[in-house]
């Protein structure tokens, strides 16, 4: 990759007595997943690029409690939350955004009821934003024409009923959007909520991750678009399954802005 | 003598609508077995719902076929029940086709020429959804909870549907030839767009047959109506009522705000509290015993939950949309909604017999729901879009998960191994916090 990307963190900016137009919630898969890493550094490179002020919590960012509320702790789902509640309110955040939907949905929705109200977009409605708004230029590039289906996650689409901000990046880089059977708020889960993704499957017959890749295979695509590192891993492993690996690539549309842009 | 028949008519009247509200009572007590919950909120939405969703049957059309045929059953009955209340008048009074010496001629005509139509299209609508359920055999209808009684239920539901139909164009039929043969009583009234050709299959009666058969159809179709009244309670048909009330207490607020437990809310705070005092005593008034966490049973849901129990009519919409479902586990959100009101129903008969609850030993959990199905949702909110009357099968299985684990620590190891990473290191992985941001740094 060209240039060093610049990653500020709240503390910094604290040091320096300024404060950051929006917090970046990287959330635990995109600071510790190998493969939502990439989608982390895209994102932050889209946010240079547009010369975002913007920063993290780094090591001060703790999981927002979603999975265990999810699998029905809500002790520690609360213990997390006024932690995090915590830190954020000592920073005086305002404005938030992730590219995590569950992150997104936890802060969202769950934590104004436990004291932390703030804005807080996911990464796709700020991306949309910033365009509306002429700070980010999007032009097809290498993604011009390409067959391109959308997964929508759960917690991005039904959840919040947000399915048009993915879909306008998309238009932007000038894509072929093809629609799955299922898609928006009637969209299959990739099998990976509700804390799924922590554990193994119960007895079926099909592995849901794959059931959802064979309908989005269906679609002949050039590149599965996710906008969700969870449902980017349970593609991607989908994708192997049916051994489309060669063919088909599972890519957030973050990564497909920064990719066309060649960032 | 003469009024033998408006007092027959009364008393099943009173009888039907009796019996009928008796079971209701007995519905409103089970479900405020539940726990209140405070729907005070965001009434224009709420009422904009009974619009849209209920009255308007929005999310019906979702699917166009079978919307399309509720649709034509839903107005069906809804409009013919202005005609069963001329039958309640007629029958207590003794009086024929009231409305038509209270209504202008011209609308009483159009009325019972719209009821005509109406009930054909009911007809062909109730013929269909039975073809659906039995020769095409659509999945939905013969998943592992519809054996047995529900799958009955649903087809006797339709054959009595059938029944009223034809029985109210056969009444209608033998009154025209009865009104063309100028009997006396039979005042030229209404017009007949789909009975009319019923009614030259009684060419050539007898009057006295003719009254016979108009007689005993309008009998034998108040007396279904009122039998089919009662039979709601004992079937999964009650959303004709409950769907609306159902539809105003539905969530108002985004699918995935799950509620924050103010009762842990309440725990949390003082274990952040570095000022309280771990030894002291609980405050004077305090509840003795801690609130308990989560559902096992009926009684720890809400009232909310225990009438989407009641309203479920078991059309498998969730569970036909549901992934666990669709890739074969056990999970069925309609199961979940109807073991709620089985499990309801059992405690309910067990009050009718006791006076009060005698514990039987049995909950819901287990007994009625297994933890394999709880812990096969991805809590994807699927069932939740899907429902055509707002019920909400999600909150039942989050209920129960928190039940097991922080009353049972029954989480499956994996998740135990996952939320003691978030305990310790502030993420499902073994990772150290501290190694949060190394990735600024990696290629």
């Amino acid at each position: 990759m060209s240039e060093q990307i610049k990653v500020p963190t709240m503390a910094e900016y604290m040091a320096q007595g300024k404060k950051p137009e929006v917090l970046f919630w990287v959330g635990c898969a995109g600071s510790f997943d190998d493969r939502a890493k990439k989608i982390t550094k895209a994102f932050v490179r889209l946010l240079n690029k547009a010369n975002i002020d913007f920063a993290v919590l780094g090591t001060e960012e703790s999981c927002t409690g979603d999975p265990a509320k999810r699998a029905g702790n809500e002790f520690l789902f609360q213990m997390q939350a006024m932690t995090n509640i915590e830190v954020l309110n000592g920073y005086e955040i305002k404005k938030i955004v992730t590219a995590c939907p569950h992150c997104f949905n936890t802060i969202k929705n769950e934590y104004p009821g436990l004291g932390g109200t703030y804005e807080v977009m996911h990464h796709t409605q700020f991306l949309k934003s910033l365009m509306e708004e002429g700070r980010l230029k999007v032009e097809g590039g290498k993604f011009k024409g390409k067959r391109i289906t959308f997964h929508d996650p759960c917690y991005l689409g039904r959840a919040n009923g947000e399915y048009e901000a993915p879909r306008q990046l998309l238009q932007k880089l000038e894509v072929e959007l093809v629609e799955m059977k299922r898609c928006k708020s009637r969209g299959l889960c990739c099998g990976a909520g509700g804390a799924q993704m922590f554990k193994e499957p119960e007895a079926g017959n099909k592995d849901i991750n794959v059931e959802r890749t064979e309908e989005a295979l269906e679609t002949a695509p050039k590149i599965i678009a996710a906008a969700c590192p969870f449902c980017n891993t349970m593609m991607t492993d989908g994708v192997k399954a049916k051994h489309a690996e060669d063919d088909v690539q599972v890519l957030d549309v973050a990564e497909m802005i920064a990719n066309a842009e060649d960032l | 003598m003469q009024y033998i028949s408006n007092i027959l008519f009364t008393i099943a009247l009173a009888a039907g609508i009796g019996y009928f509200t008796i079971n209701i009572r007995k519905i409103i007590r089970n479900i405020k077995l539940g726990h209140e919950v405070d729907a005070s909120d965001n009434t224009a939405q709420r009422w904009s719902n009974v619009v849209r969703i209920a009255l308007g049957q929005s999310k019906m059309v979702v699917r166009p076929i079978p919307g399309l045929l509720h649709i034509f059953v839903y107005v069906g009955f809804v409009i013919i029940n202005i005609e069963v209340l001329e039958i309640i008048i007629d029958g207590i009074f003794g009086t024929h086709r009231v409305l038509f010496s209270i209504l202008p001629a011209g609308l009483y005509n159009f009325l019972i020429a719209s009821f005509e139509i109406l009930a054909l299209l009911v007809l062909v609508g109730v013929i269909l959804f039975w073809t659906r359920r039995n020769i095409q055999k659509l999945q939905r209808f013969w998943k592992p909870e519809m054996k047995g009684w529900p799958k009955n239920d649903g087809n006797y539901i339709l054959y009595f549907e059938m029944v009223l139909m034809v029985l109210f164009l056969t009444m209608n039929a033998a009154d025209q030839s009865l009104q063309s043969l100028g009997v006396a009583h039979y005042v030229e009234a209404g017009s007949f767009p789909i009975s009319q050709f019923i009614a030259p299959l009684f060419n050539g009666l007898s009057e006295g047959t003719l009254i016979i058969i108009e007689r005993g159809a309008w009998w034998l179709h108040i007396l279904g109506i009122l039998v089919f009244l009662n039979y709601l309670y004992f079937s999964k048909h009650l959303h004709i009522i409950l769907a609306f009330p159902n539809v105003y207490f539905g969530k108002v607020v985004p699918k995935g705000k799950f509620k924050n437990l103010d009762s842990v809310t309440n725990e949390v705070k003082m274990m952040m509290d570095p000022n309280v005092d771990p030894f002291a005593a609980p405050a004077e008034g305090a509840a003795d015993a801690p609130a308990k966490f989560g559902a096992s049973d009926v009684m720890d849901l809400s009232r909310i939950q225990l009438l989407n129990a009641y309203t479920c009519t078991e059309c498998g919409r969730c569970t036909s949309e549901c992934p666990a479902n669709i890739t074969g586990k056990k999970l069925s959100p309609r199961k979940i909604m109807m073991d709620t009101r089985d499990r309801l129903e059992e405690i309910g008969e067990n009050i009718n017999k006791n006076g009060e609850f005698k514990p039987d030993g049995k909950q819901l959990l287990d007994d009625y729901i297994t933890r394999e199905e709880l812990w096969a949702c991805t809590t994807c909110n699927a069932c939740v879009e899907a429902c055509p009357v707002s019920i909400d099968p999600l909150s039942i299985i989050m209920d129960m998960r928190q039940y097991l684990v922080m009353e049972q620590s029954a989480a499956p190891s994996e998740l135990n191994v996952s939320m003691t990473n978030i305990e310790n290191n502030g993420a499902p992985w073994p990772y150290n916090q501290m190694d949060r941001l190394n990735w600024e740094n990696e290629n």
